[in-house]
């Protein structure tokens, strides 16, 4: 208001009466508001909240027996399986990535960087048709494969690779802005004080990169728990075999077992919710420098 | 301190291939490893089968007919979600960014909700609620028009997991927007529709063209929610991710390759048309 009236006062003659203003201001956020939470409401959070309702509205009986069936446990596991291999082996490129981009300047860094962004814009069932005819049967690889007696496609390894290809990019994403922020002074200092490598990174760089880090952690497991094209191409979807907890779902339902799909649902819906409230908590520790300590 | 740092002065060896190998920091080995591996190697795999076939069989697998419907509903489709959420998506940005109402922090992490829940959840879930006798469903049921399994239902999945795009490409550029151009603007006698296309459209528009065109390609690719609520039926509401699926599915591993290099080339150009509309953006930052 106080910029509003200095403004008023250059130019008297034509500014409007400030009741006029303040009038108009009363209105339009509140339908503005409305507008823009009923689209959220029946885009996003009606059919997300239809998850828990649908799991839930017949009491807990459905959802202990599907908890009983040896299936649903294999997806479980499976998914576990895969998010605890791609998210370390993910961490480690994301940082090399990030310190490798960030603390140097090279011709090509920009296209490097485009690079690293590919599997966010290449389709998933793509990038899955990309790793069957590297490894499948009449794939480069599939040849030696099948002389060693090495099973990729339509097994575990291969559903790994599905799952680190498209959850890649997010450690070094959010990293590479925090390294940037946070500039070179204290790891030269370091360096100066004799300081290795080594010591600079756990002592200097972890430590500030901390919130990035974990927020692209986040990412990085929900998106390789709940990756379902890449995943479907490669495993074949073999039940209690090949079959993750995305995948698990899908059959389910396409066996008209509601029921079943939504008690396997509602796990990777909380999984949701815990990565909602989690990058809540993390966004602000990383991107509001007032809030950090 | 400075002149007593201890500066790397080491004599060059004999062999300058081997000291230059031997000096690439191991951050820069496993980058390189890494993508070379999991992502180049694939995409080279894939180009080079699909460029063994000859030209005029490439060309006719790749515009058969069924290929092109499956362009056209996915492509037409995408856009029309992505365009519908270039407005609502600005809406919310304006409105997360400008107001402050009870709830607002928890608009915001639901605005990210389709990046947190996987998309064989979110065609669940929407398949259940858009079928004939879904609660929504149900009240369209009665005038014909079928929501899921149909194009529609298409539209309203790619909708669902391009929203957030939009949104967050829109909010950081309205936050740097200062105030007070408006404020000026007013009080010179502007309306606000006038402030809003003539002082806060024109700085804003390559920002919300970027999210479109993120969530475009997110709604292109995307293959669980819409592989649910589709019935996947030809000449229908078939979308391509389904389409080299179902060639695969069949064995058909020339006719998916092709199909995927084209849904590949789409990738990149829509990549290279976003990182052109940043750098437009950029310049009026």
């Amino acid at each position: 208001m106080a910029n509003l009236n200095s403004s008023a006062s250059k130019y008297p003659q034509s500014a409007p009466e400030p009741t006029q203003i303040k009038e108009k201001k009363s209105f339009a956020p509140a339908i503005l508001i409305t507008i823009a939470i009923t689209y959220l409401s029946l885009v996003l959070l009606i059919p997300a909240a239809n998850v828990f309702y649908e799991a839930f509205h017949k009491g807990l009986t459905p959802l202990i027996d599907a908890f009983k069936r040896e299936d649903l446990w294999v997806a479980i596991k499976l998914t576990a399986g895969l998010a605890a291999i791609a998210l370390p082996l993910n961490t480690i490129f994301g940082l090399s990535a990030a310190w490798a981009i960030a603390r140097n300047k090279f011709p090509g860094k920009a296209l490097l960087l485009s690079i690293i962004d590919l599997p966010f814009s290449i389709s998933p069932v793509v990038a899955g048709l990309m790793i069957v005819l590297l490894y499948g049967r009449l794939g480069w690889f599939g040849s030696w494969l099948e002389a060693n007696d090495i099973k990729i496609i339509f097994a575990f390894p291969g559903m790994l690779m599905a799952t680190i290809f498209v959850s890649m990019p997010f450690i070094a994403r959010e990293v590479i802005p925090v390294l940037d922020e946070m500039g070179t002074e204290q790891e030269e200092a370091a360096r100066t004080l004799g300081a290795n490598d080594w010591q600079i990174f756990w002592k200097v760089v972890v430590p500030n990169i901390r919130w990035g880090l974990l927020y692209g952690l986040v990412l990085t497991n929900a998106r390789a728990m709940g990756e379902f094209g890449a995943v479907s191409v490669v495993s074949g979807n073999i039940a209690a075999k090949t079959q993750s907890l995305p995948l698990f779902v899908e059959e389910s339902y396409k066996n008209y077992e509601n029921e079943v799909a939504y008690s396997a649902a509602v796990l990777l819906a909380l999984l949701a919710v815990v990565t909602l409230v989690l990058k809540e908590i993390l966004e602000r520790k990383t991107h509001n420098p007032n809030e950090r300590e | 301190m400075v002149t007593t740092t201890p500066l790397p002065d080491r004599k060059r060896q004999s062999n300058p291939v081997l000291k230059f190998l031997g000096k690439i920091p191991w951050t820069w080995v496993i980058t390189f490893v890494y993508l070379a591996f999991l992502l180049i190697l694939p995409i080279i795999a894939m180009i080079v089968k699909a460029s063994q076939e000859p030209f005029e069989k490439f060309w006719a697998t790749a515009t058969s007919p069924i290929a092109l419907s499956s362009y056209e509903v996915t492509f037409v489709t995408a856009f029309a979600a992505a365009a519908i959420n270039g407005i609502f998506g600005t809406l919310i940005a304006w409105v997360i960014v400008r107001y402050n109402f009870w709830g607002k922090r928890f608009v915001e992490a639901v605005v990210d909700l389709p990046f947190a829940l996987p998309t064989a959840v979110a065609g669940l879930t929407l398949a259940t609620m858009y079928s004939n006798k879904g609660f929504i469903g149900a009240y369209f049921a009665p005038f014909g028009i079928k929501i899921a399994f149909s194009r529609i239902g298409v539209f309203i999945a790619m909708t669902f997991i391009s929203l957030p795009f939009i949104v967050r490409t829109v909010q950081p550029v309205l936050k740097e927007l200062e105030k007070e151009i408006e404020e000026a603007a007013w009080s010179l006698g502007a309306s606000q529709f006038q402030t809003f296309i003539q002082v806060i459209l024109p700085p804003l528009t390559p920002s919300i063209l970027t999210g479109v065109a993120l969530g475009f390609s997110r709604a292109v690719g995307e293959y669980g929610s819409t592989v649910i609520i589709a019935s996947n039926t030809p000449f229908k509401d078939l979308i391509t991710p389904v389409l080299i699926f179902q060639r695969l599915e069949q064995y058909d591993y020339v006719g998916a390759t092709v199909i995927g290099v084209v849904m590949l080339a789409i990738s990149f150009a829509s990549l290279l048309a976003i990182n052109l509309l940043q750098a437009w953006s950029k310049r009026y930052g």
